[in-house]
């Protein structure tokens, strides 16, 4: 027990816990509007802001250099995914869209980054994740954004349900489609930037949408599933850097990796009760 | 009334009562959807005025209409059931919040399209048919004055066609008017009251439903003239007779 005594253990469980909770919320609207790789698209362009948050650190003469790289995410992904929703509502292909901002987020985070006076490794621990790193700061940070997620996320459930499960309909209804499609967005947007520092930007759509795909096998409610998500990337996020405390592992790809096998095994065991209940 | 520029529909006008029954007709390209689109406010117009009601469109006068939308499938990419998918019709306009009544009104709303028992399966699982049914009653729910389905029999097996023409027969019986777009009246032929053809976004047809196979409906028919209708062989499409 003496390890949670430890203010880094402390800090990293809180954020772990506050990030696996948060981000399927976002994740689970994300799979009904059939956009699961939206975080991909919004993720690279959040490492452009990262980049150019260096860039203006360096410039401003900051002692720490990085002192805006997560501002300058939080900036970059909500104009990413406010650009990604304007073309998808616009009859844009979305897949294009995200591919451009995929290749171009990436590009431009190289550039600026090297611009800045840094070099690629600096971007490392945003790519994978750096968990170990989370100060008080970013704790507080953290904690402040994921409530605003899940206070917003599962107060305007019933209205972000219907808009993301049948837009024509939502429409007819008066229901201000335009506004909540912009807010999925921007909800979509700060999750990739808190949930950054966990698994890095590679990986911060699996941490939106591995506990969805895992939940959807255990329940038929919209509702249930949603719950049941923020419970699974809880319980993979505090596994994962828990094992990490004891084990020389990377806890992004860990805690991927986690989610990947219960996939699997969630699926496997499904298939056998319902193939076992079809021939009984 | 045009959209992105272009002209679409061209004073096109009707009237319903309470438990009557109007299809709407014409080809592909017709602007029948669009005109239903445009009614309920799903699709955005940049010329033109809708009324409806005796008044210019507005989300409190739509509130007064139920919109069935044509049928892809009502599952969206995470499961959901029966309940949650008609609960969302309560929401809207300055709505966006369930009402505290909702387990009330979902329940009643199933009921009416006799599908009660399925409130709490996934509706990615059911049938055409069935889904369709729920998503009717999503548009119900709302307590419309008028329902106005769009394409409602698409994807539906035959056998479901006939149970669904039989629970909107139900909901004219209680009074509610209901706007049907339909390529072929099939299954809804003795639910019909009137008929409204269109074509390149006019009316062309406005009376009695087709009762016959005739020629109103084959491409390229002259509406505007009367004409002697073809013998029994020719008429191998779904056409429109009355008074022109």
């Amino acid at each position: 027990m003496s390890i949670l005594t430890d203010p880094l253990v402390q800090r990293m469980l809180l954020v772990g816990l506050l990030v696996g909770m948060a981000a399927p919320i976002v994740g689970t609207y994300l799979v009904q509007r059939r956009m699961a790789l939206l975080g991909d698209g919004v993720g690279h362009v959040a490492l452009a802001g990262v980049a150019a948050g260096w860039l203006a650190g360096s410039a401003a003469g900051f002692a720490q250099r990085d002192a805006l790289a997560v501002p300058g995410a939080v900036i970059f992904a909500i104009a990413g995914a406010v650009i990604i929703e304007r073309m998808r509502s616009k009859g844009e292909a979305a897949d294009v869209v995200m591919a451009i901002l995929f290749y171009g987020g990436i590009a431009t985070g190289v550039l600026l980054i090297g611009m800045a006076g840094g070099s690629n490794a600096n971007l490392l621990g945003y790519l994978f994740g750096s968990i170990s790193t989370v100060t008080w700061t970013d704790v507080w940070i953290t904690t402040g954004l994921a409530l605003a997620i899940v206070a917003i996320g599962l107060g305007f459930k019933s209205a972000l349900f219907a808009v993301t499960h049948d837009q024509e309909f939502a429409r007819s209804t008066g229901l201000p489609v335009g506004v909540l499609n912009l807010v999925v967005a921007v909800l979509a947007a700060v999750t990739i930037t808190v949930a950054m520092r966990v698994v890095g930007v590679l990986l911060v759509s699996a941490l939106m949408i591995l506990p969805v795909a895992i939940a959807q096998h255990l329940t038929r409610s919209f509702s249930r599933t949603m719950y049941l998500a923020m419970g699974i990337g809880a319980v993979l996020t505090l596994a994962g850097v828990s094992i990490t405390l004891t084990q020389n592992l990377q806890p992004g790809a860990l805690i991927v990796v986690l989610g990947v096998l219960a996939y699997i095994a969630t699926t496997a065991v499904t298939s056998q009760l319902r193939r076992g209940r079809t021939a009984s | 009334m045009s959209l992105q520029g272009t002209e679409i529909l061209h004073g096109v006008s009707l009237q319903t009562a309470p438990g009557e029954v109007v299809a709407l007709m014409g080809g592909n390209g017709s602007g029948k959807s669009t005109f239903v689109r445009a009614i309920v406010g799903a699709v955005p117009h940049d010329g033109g005025t809708i009324a409806m009601f005796g008044e210019e469109a507005t989300p409190n006068s739509r509130k007064r209409i139920g919109y069935v939308p044509q049928r892809v499938s009502a599952a969206g990419g995470v499961s959901a059931t029966a309940h949650e998918v008609v609960a969302s019709g309560l929401l809207g306009h300055r709505a966006l919040r369930p009402p505290r009544d909702t387990a009330a009104r979902v329940r009643e709303a199933l009921s009416a399209l006799s599908v009660e028992d399925l409130a709490k399966h996934d509706v990615s699982r059911l049938s055409g048919g069935q889904q369709q049914r729920i998503l009717i009653a999503r548009a119900l729910v709302r307590n419309p004055e008028l329902l106005i389905l769009d394409e409602p029999m698409a994807g539906v097996d035959l056998h479901s066609q006939v149970a669904l023409a039989h629970a909107l027969g139900h909901l004219k019986e209680h009074g509610v008017a209901l706007l049907i777009v339909v390529h072929e009246l099939g299954s809804l032929t003795r639910l019909i009251d009137r008929a409204v053809v269109l074509e390149h976004g006019c009316v062309t047809h406005m009376g009695e439903p087709p009762h016959d196979l005739g020629v109103h409906a084959l491409p390229g028919h002259d509406h505007e003239h009367a004409h002697e209708d073809p013998p029994p062989a020719a008429r191998n499409t779904l056409g429109l007779e009355g008074p022109r």
